[in-house]
């Protein structure tokens, strides 16, 4: 199983029956293919959609139908389709049960920065800023490391997405929960050990006597 | 219609719910200096990215910029001025200017680059930062389908801004689908009224 698949089945298990759910674009998109359709979630999509289904097969798609990405999608039975008023009203309103987005860093404040590396990559904010400010619950789901270098680190260097303690974070080498005493190591990846995590995370982690392994489902 | 310098709201989200042909009518004319409001710059040859591609926008008024490189560039080169907005700030503050009201309070932003130069207001003990309006000159709208008297009712995932767009700016030109006789829209799939809006054109087969 490959890093982004242990991460996006981690994440799965977090969905709660009857939840409203925002996965970000990539990696948090891939959360939805993990998680069983008896569970009855809503998926929106901030662009303006909820009830977010399956890519369609090739000659089906919906012009007027597509994700925040802009990939063509399909609709479930029970879907509704709002304006953006309506749509980040659910976000910041705190309608929003779960989101789950990608990261750059996260610091020991559980801190995220997602959006910006100064001077090389500026996308924009999009939704970002308001899912973080306004959903219930962030889950953060990022790799462990980039290019070598740990990205949960004591103090985010790139610019924040909201000065919010995540909710948590997920990778494939570990779960960890910020907390208000600090990070807290709550799972080890597959065939990871607490050793291993320590080794490869820059920020100091706080590590109970039992750390069980990740349930991937 | 549209002079030169003018501060367009353009509805749609890359490229989704966005008057084409009315795009292509502007970079067709050449009209140059526009304040660009939108919620991104689409891709290259795409939907508003046409305008930049053109360079016609002198300013962008976006939430993202991530999925066309020809805006970064321009943006980095110092051609064209770009303001990223949070989205759900972004669509708040266009309704605060198309709604009367005076501003925005918004918990998005706060601690970050966003907050830069605004005024954080304490209400209830939680901070807020203060947005203020934004309006338009025009505002040009994609729709399902029109009626004669300007009732609009938009399609799936292309209402994004369009529905709130139209009610921020001096002049407000859509461009529908279909334009039907009225009475077959019926009221309640009237998302926007037609008294907001000044022109239809419908959308070239």
């Amino acid at each position: 199983m490959d890093a982004k698949e242990i991460i996006a089945r981690r994440v799965a298990q977090e969905v709660r029956p009857g939840m409203l759910v925002n996965l970000g674009i990539g990696l948090p998109s891939m959360v939805a293919n993990f998680v069983p359709s008896d569970r009855h979630v809503f998926f929106q999509a901030e662009n303006g959609v909820i009830g977010l289904g399956a890519r369609p097969p090739e000659g089906m798609e919906e012009r007027d139908l597509t994700d925040a990405g802009g990939g063509f999608v399909s609709a479930v039975p029970g879907a509704a389709s709002i304006d953006s008023a309506m749509s980040f009203g659910l976000i910041r309103g705190g309608h929003l049960d779960m989101t789950v987005l990608g990261g750059l860093q996260v610091d020991e404040r559980g801190y995220l920065a997602n959006w910006m590396v100064p001077g090389q990559m500026v996308p924009g904010m999009g939704g970002a800023m308001d899912l973080v400010a306004g959903a219930r619950r962030v889950i953060v789901a990022m790799l462990h490391s980039a290019r070598g270098a740990s990205k949960i680190v004591p103090e985010c260097t790139l610019p924040l997405t909201a000065a919010r303690r995540v909710s948590l974070i997920v990778t494939e080498m570990a779960v960890i929960e910020p907390t208000v005493r600090g990070l807290v190591l709550r799972e080890c990846g597959p065939g990871v050990s607490v050793e291993d995590i320590s080794a490869a995370t820059e920020a100091a982690l706080i590590v109970p006597e039992d750390v069980p392994q990740m349930n991937l489902g | 219609m549209i002079p030169e310098g003018a501060v367009l709201l353009i509805g749609g989200f890359m490229g989704v719910g966005s008057p084409h042909r009315l795009i292509d009518a502007i970079v067709a004319r050449g009209v140059g200096g526009l304040t660009l409001v939108n919620n991104d710059t689409c891709r290259p040859g795409e939907g508003v990215g046409k305008l930049i591609d053109a360079g016609l926008v002198a300013r962008a008024i976006v939430s993202h910029i991530g999925l066309n490189p020809v805006a970064q560039k321009k943006m980095l080169a110092g051609e064209m001025q770009v303001e990223l907005v949070p989205q759900g700030t972004l669509v708040e503050r266009i309704r605060a200017g198309g709604v009367g009201l005076g501003g925005v309070l918004t918990p998005t932003g706060i601690g970050t680059l966003v907050e830069e130069g605004k005024q954080v207001l304490e209400i209830d003990g939680r901070r807020f930062l203060l947005e203020k309006p934004i309006r338009g000159d025009f505002a040009l709208l994609d729709a399902r389908q029109s009626d004669y008297v300007g009732n609009l009712e938009y399609s799936l995932t292309a209402h994004n801004f369009n529905p709130v767009m139209a009610l921020a700016a001096d002049t407000v030109i859509a461009e529908p689908h279909h334009i039907m006789p009225v009475g077959v829209i019926p009221p309640d799939a009237v998302k926007t009224p037609g008294v907001l809006v000044d022109y239809i054109l419908e959308r070239a087969r």
